[in-house]
């Protein structure tokens, strides 16, 4: 690291966190458990993707074009948390991706809605967000013993990610620790009525804490961007 | 263990001042996940401000306290509309 | 004149297989009185709307047609959601999106049509699983490039669209409904099919080579969309008749010719017939022989991604077997918890 290098602008985390769950979200269609959920997915995918376009044009000045942020960046210039590139696996694992993120993404912009380049529109699509994973983390959680025990193992798996949500970003005021007990007490709540446990583990990898933020991400991201910005890359220039 | 899930009628208020109009049907395995369903299907244009959803035995009507997050979000999304794009001139039929 | 309505059963979209009226258990007399009804209600261009009486093929007719045509919009995703993931711009990425998402909620629409005549989506979705239901075979062809994006858009959009424009005044009620809303989503699937062939053709001389390559792969699946020709169509006539189908597959064919070669020209595409001539005495447009042994190769399962598109849908399907029975099964327990809650209340109550 040099001293010379531009500080990160403090939406870039909440734009790339916003793209890569877009992405994500994305890569369900044709495979939904049912019809109807395809159908909401894509609606959650496409209010991430609004977003994350909005928090780049806001950032033109100092990172070029929306286009330039998402699809010529290498992985480490990339500050989505971990918990966003995470794979898709089943739509337990999905879900609960949804509900850790959502309890976070929504009060966050509520916080900083009046100085984030966002339409205030996209505080309600995360409460909206939040609560398509609430209805189906009960249902799922309530379900059968095979969804209970999915959705489980889902929570078990993804708990580590979620410590690095409440990193400062720096340049955004907000009280962090206050936004971790709201998150807690929320993703607390929806689990006693699904009948889920609270992990015991770490949420926090040893050496990963803040990771996402700082560049540092897993494996599965650089397939991910591979894919999303080989074709953009492979035309140097070109209008699309 | 069944997994069809029960068939729903669903109703759109298209704006206020109108009444609820059949738009169609969809399955849900009970009516929250039916309103919600409804609301991502037949509203994804801002076509809507109000849902009821009604099962074949009876009538469940929403109340869908017309809450923001329902409707907004598929505002902004111009690109679902045909004059999004740019046609040149002298071009038909498209 | 109205149609004979055939007396009140259950709820007439979820009316069993046997929920809607047919010619079962009636009297000779009554049936010829439904069937005098339903043809004049035909003739005179009314609707025939799901608890009237019709004719058992009118039924199955309609719901072989309605059946297809959701299959087709939902393996239509396929090829599409095949480049969400490498889509080259957010504008493109969003505007994929949101057109793969319609083909989801167009089949929703269509299946729901189908419920109105007493068949179930699952029964349908079944079939189709069990390869005992056809889908459109354009859906076979592999997406290989970008710029197939932007031929489906533009081609085969196209070709759709003036096929299901005049289904909008289907003589089947629930049919032409769900075809006006889809009709109305579709015009801008098409739109941005030709916008993004035009930013590659105005592109590098890359992008226009793709251009021109996809629009070489898509322009004669396209025409075979619009089924065989005239004289060998196996259920053209009678569905004319009926007013499910309004013009002849020939007549539809030269239509959409007729649209595509101005709008090619615009684009500076070439399309791949080199017979393609105007014909000033017939004021349409000739084109070259179709290669119907392709088309038949194709419908019978020998198209290049028959197999894999089935297996994908057959997979969802099964994948999502348990988030179904999960949500299947808390509804439930909670009506269950809530019988039990006012089972109890009762209970305490009498003293």
């Amino acid at each position: 690291m040099t001293s010379t290098a531009p500080p990160t602008p403090a939406t870039l985390p909440l734009g790339d966190d916003a793209l890569i769950l877009s992405h994500r979200l994305g890569e369900w269609a044709g495979h939904a458990p049912v019809l109807e959920e395809e159908v909401a997915l894509a609606n959650i995918a496409l209010d991430l993707l609004g977003q994350a376009r909005a928090l780049y044009t806001g950032l033109a000045d100092v990172l070029g074009s929306e286009d330039e942020i998402a699809f010529l960046r290498e992985e480490r210039a990339f500050r989505n948390c971990q918990l966003v590139e995470q794979p898709n696996g089943d739509f337990a694992h999905t879900i609960v991706r949804q509900l850790f993120f959502s309890t976070y993404q929504q009060p966050l912009y509520a916080r900083l809605s009046p100085v984030l380049p966002l339409a205030a529109k996209a505080v309600r699509e995360t409460a909206y967000h939040r609560d398509h994973a609430e209805q189906w983390t009960l249902r799922l959680g309530d379900g059968t013993e095979e969804s209970h025990g999915r959705t489980q193992r889902a929570v078990d798996t993804l708990w580590r990610y979620t410590g690095e949500l409440f990193q400062p970003i720096e340049g955004l005021e907000v009280d962090w620790q206050e936004l971790a007990e709201e998150w807690s007490a929320g993703v607390r709540d929806v689990f006693d009525r699904a009948g889920l446990t609270v992990p015991e583990g770490p949420r926090e990898g040893a050496w990963s804490a803040g990771a996402g933020r700082q560049g540092l991400h897993t494996e599965p991201f650089g397939r991910l961007l591979a894919e999303m910005q080989h074709l953009h890359r492979s035309h140097p220039g070109a209008t699309w | 263990m069944s997994t069809d899930w029960p068939l729903w009628e669903v109703f759109v208020r298209s704006r206020r001042g109108l009444s609820h109009t059949h738009a169609g049907s969809l399955h849900a395995p009970d009516a929250q996940m039916a309103l919600r369903n409804a609301r991502d299907l037949f509203t994804r244009r801002s076509e809507g401000v109000s849902l009821w959803v009604v099962p074949s035995s009876e009538i469940t009507a929403s109340s869908p306290d017309e809450k923001d997050p329902f409707f907004e979000p598929a505002a902004d999304k111009a690109y679902r509309h045909p004059t999004f794009y740019e046609v040149p001139e002298g071009v038909r039929n498209l | 004149m109205t149609p004979v309505t055939s007396p009140p059963h259950g709820h007439a979209a979820a009316a069993g297989a046997n929920g809607a009226p047919g010619a079962d258990g009636l009297d000779p007399e009554a049936v010829s009185a439904f069937q005098a009804a339903f043809d004049t209600a035909v003739a005179a261009d009314e609707r025939i709307e799901p608890r009237d009486w019709m004719p058992d093929a009118y039924r199955s007719t309609l719901v072989r047609q309605i059946a297809q045509h959701a299959h087709s919009e939902i393996i239509g995703m396929q090829p599409e959601a095949n480049w969400i993931a490498r889509a080259p711009s957010l504008r493109r990425k969003a505007i994929l999106m949101a057109k793969v998402q319609d083909e989801a909620g167009h089949g929703l629409y269509l299946y729901g049509a189908a419920e109105t005549l007493g068949t179930s989506r699952e029964e349908l979705l079944d079939k189709l699983h069990a390869g005992r239901q056809k889908y459109s075979s354009i859906f076979n062809y592999p997406t290989l490039t970008w710029a197939d994006v932007g031929a489906i858009g533009w081609l085969v959009d196209g070709a759709a669209i003036t096929n299901q424009v005049p289904l909008c005044r289907c003589s089947y009620g629930p049919y032409a409904r769900a075809m006006v809303r889809i009709c109305k989503e579709e015009s801008f699937h098409q739109r941005q099919g030709y916008e993004l062939l035009l930013a590659l053709t105005r592109g590098t001389e890359a992008q226009r080579a793709m251009a021109q390559d996809a629009v070489d792969r898509w322009w004669w699946p396209s025409l075979m969309m619009f089924g065989p020709p005239d004289d060998e169509s196996a259920h053209s006539a009678q569905s004319m008749a009926w007013k499910i189908k309004r013009h002849s597959n020939d007549e539809l064919r030269q239509r959409f010719v007729d649209i595509c070669v101005p709008q090619a020209e615009a684009l500076g595409l070439t399309l791949p017939d080199p017979d393609l001539r105007w014909n000033e005495e017939r004021g349409h447009w000739d084109f070259g022989a179709i290669d119907w042994r392709e088309f038949r190769e194709v419908l019978k399962g020998n198209g290049p991604c028959n197999e894999q598109r089935l297996e994908q849908r057959r997979r969802a399907h099964e994948n999502g077997a348990w988030v179904r029975e999960a949500a299947a099964a808390h509804a439930a327990k909670q009506s269950a918890r809530a019988s039990q809650d006012g089972a109890s209340r009762t209970a305490r109550s009498e003293p």
